[in-house]
């Protein structure tokens, strides 16, 4: 089973006040930098950098991180994920960090992103920004802007689906068998 | 996909994703190696053993700081200071070293075949970091790695392989390596020390070097094993060194922007001259440092749960 959950016109809406939201919260752009945790959290950052150049006329720094290396069930698993690259081309130090990814879900991810980070170096802030939080937190960890507050069974899966993956951009629920975790569908 | 293995052995039973999951893997380990922090938790908790039978100062060493650099425990052990002086047997040896929870052996032995030995008696994933005159490959990698960086690919290059085919496991991983990879090989060396009939894997053989040379897009010199020349091999090394030393005139003969490369230890004046080891062309400390990443990568992929 699958139901849409927003469309892609949803999906601009929920960037662009997360972009205002970002701006407000920060008093600005100053001092910020974008960084998406690959892959999904890579295309969000680089459309809310847009976004924030848009309204403030001002370009924020964009970074790719892969938390790959950081995570904590690499020793659980079969054969160890295909690593991608980690891509800072800015100093973290003293910076307002937003890290973006698009599904919040145990937490763990955005644990493993937040080590990857203080070993690049040592930002001033990290903020979090989420176009769907699921629930289910393993962790103590909560967004600071999110598009969507999403509650979900632990057998759903949610599937954000991005037009720079080669999808119609939509974000889907889907139920059943086998649709256990978060998923991001690229 | 991941690696289709519990160890790695040789370059020669890889396929050819294999090989460039590997070579991918190690181009994120060099962006760690580039940071301020050059560590990360990756094999936290994990044990790694460098076994080595056969002095190395590079391999041992780059071998530790790659499972250093991914937060491993690291143990090395070389023959002198071992029970092996004691008369016990590798496999007692390894067995011992498997019993306090080793998760990786990294084995160096001048038998070729002795990691396969290991390999099918332990839990731990092998390491084959040189048996014999049989395979290095990761030195193999690390050579395939290098080149792929710096030319951008592997596929149609002309590389020549120059000296003691015959003894090598370096030049044995190279030739696997690059003919899987679509590479053209040629080997050059006095006939003494190429092995007979070896142009059934599909290489080049030239006895002059300067044939082999003309328009290579990388040469890979190998070391003389001087501990081995007493045996006849070569009339003396001052004519190797004229017949088949790489100098600058020489290296003028290959295409533009030619690697020269060489595993080490270097004998200079012998294998190549030092304005050459030295010059532009030279990527042989580039060698040194992509070692640790593939060798990072080399770790991280045998590091899942063993079934």
């Amino acid at each position: 089973m699958e139901r849409v959950i927003l469309n892609s016109v949803e999906i601009y809406r929920a960037l662009t006040r997360i972009a205002h939201e970002i701006l407000e919260r920060n008093k600005g752009s100053k001092e910020l930098a974008l960084i998406g945790i690959r892959t999904g959290g890579v295309y969000l950052s680089q459309r809310l950098g847009k976004k924030i150049q848009e309204i403030e006329g001002e370009t924020v720094p964009i970074g790719e991180l892969d938390i790959t290396l950081y995570r904590d069930d690499l020793a659980h698993r079969k054969e160890s994920p295909v690593l991608k690259k980690t891509h800072i081309p800015f100093d973290l130090n003293d910076r307002k960090i937003i890290l973006v990814d698009d599904v919040l879900f145990t937490g763990r991810t955005i644990r493993a992103a937040m080590d990857g980070l203080m070993d690049l170096g040592r930002p001033k802030q990290i903020q979090l920004a989420v176009l769907i939080d699921r629930g289910h937190r393993e962790l103590p960890i909560r967004a600071d802007y999110v598009g969507k507050n999403l509650p979900t069974a632990t057998d759903e899966k949610v599937e954000v689906l991005l037009e720079e993956a080669g999808e119609e951009d939509r974000i889907v629920l889907r139920k059943g068998p086998g649709a256990g975790g978060q998923g991001s569908g690229k | 996909m991941g690696l289709k293995r519990k160890d790695i052995l040789a370059i020669a039973e890889m396929e050819k994703e294999e090989i460039e999951l590997i070579l991918q893997t190690a181009e994120s380990f060099k962006e760690v190696s580039t940071r301020e922090i050059k560590k990360v938790p990756t094999l936290r908790g994990k044990t790694v053993v460098n076994l080595f039978f056969e002095p190395s100062t590079r391999t041992r060493t780059s071998f530790e700081l790659a499972a250093k650099r991914l937060s491993a425990d690291v143990i090395n052990i070389s023959t002198s200071s071992s029970s092996v002086v004691k008369g016990e047997t590798l496999l007692d040896t390894a067995r011992n070293i498997e019993a306090m929870q080793s998760d990786i052996i990294i084995l160096r032995h001048a038998s070729s075949g002795a990691p396969y030995i290991l390999a099918r008696a332990l839990r731990s994933a092998v390491i084959n970091a040189g048996d014999g005159s049989h395979e290095h490959p990761s030195q193999g990698l690390l050579d395939l790695y290098t080149i792929k960086e710096k030319k951008g690919g592997i596929q149609g290059l002309k590389v020549v392989i120059v000296g003691d085919v015959l003894h090598s496991r370096v030049a044995r991983s190279d030739i696997h390596g690059l003919k899987k990879l679509g590479a053209e090989v040629h080997l050059a060396g006095p006939p003494t020390m190429i092995p007979l009939g070896i142009e059934q894997w599909g290489v080049k053989v030239h006895y002059r070097l300067e044939e082999a040379i003309a328009g290579a897009d990388v040469i890979i010199l190998l070391r003389l094993q001087l501990e081995r020349q007493g045996k006849g091999y070569l009339p003396t090394l001052r004519e190797y060194a004229q017949l088949y030393g790489l100098n600058s005139k020489r290296v003028a003969l290959a295409n533009n922007g030619v690697l020269v490369m060489h595993p080490g230890p270097i004998n200079r004046g012998v294998e190549v001259t030092p304005e050459v080891a030295d010059g532009l062309s030279s990527v042989i400390l580039e060698q040194v440092t992509n070692g640790v990443a593939v060798r990072m990568a080399l770790l991280y992929l045998l590091s899942g749960e063993k079934s």
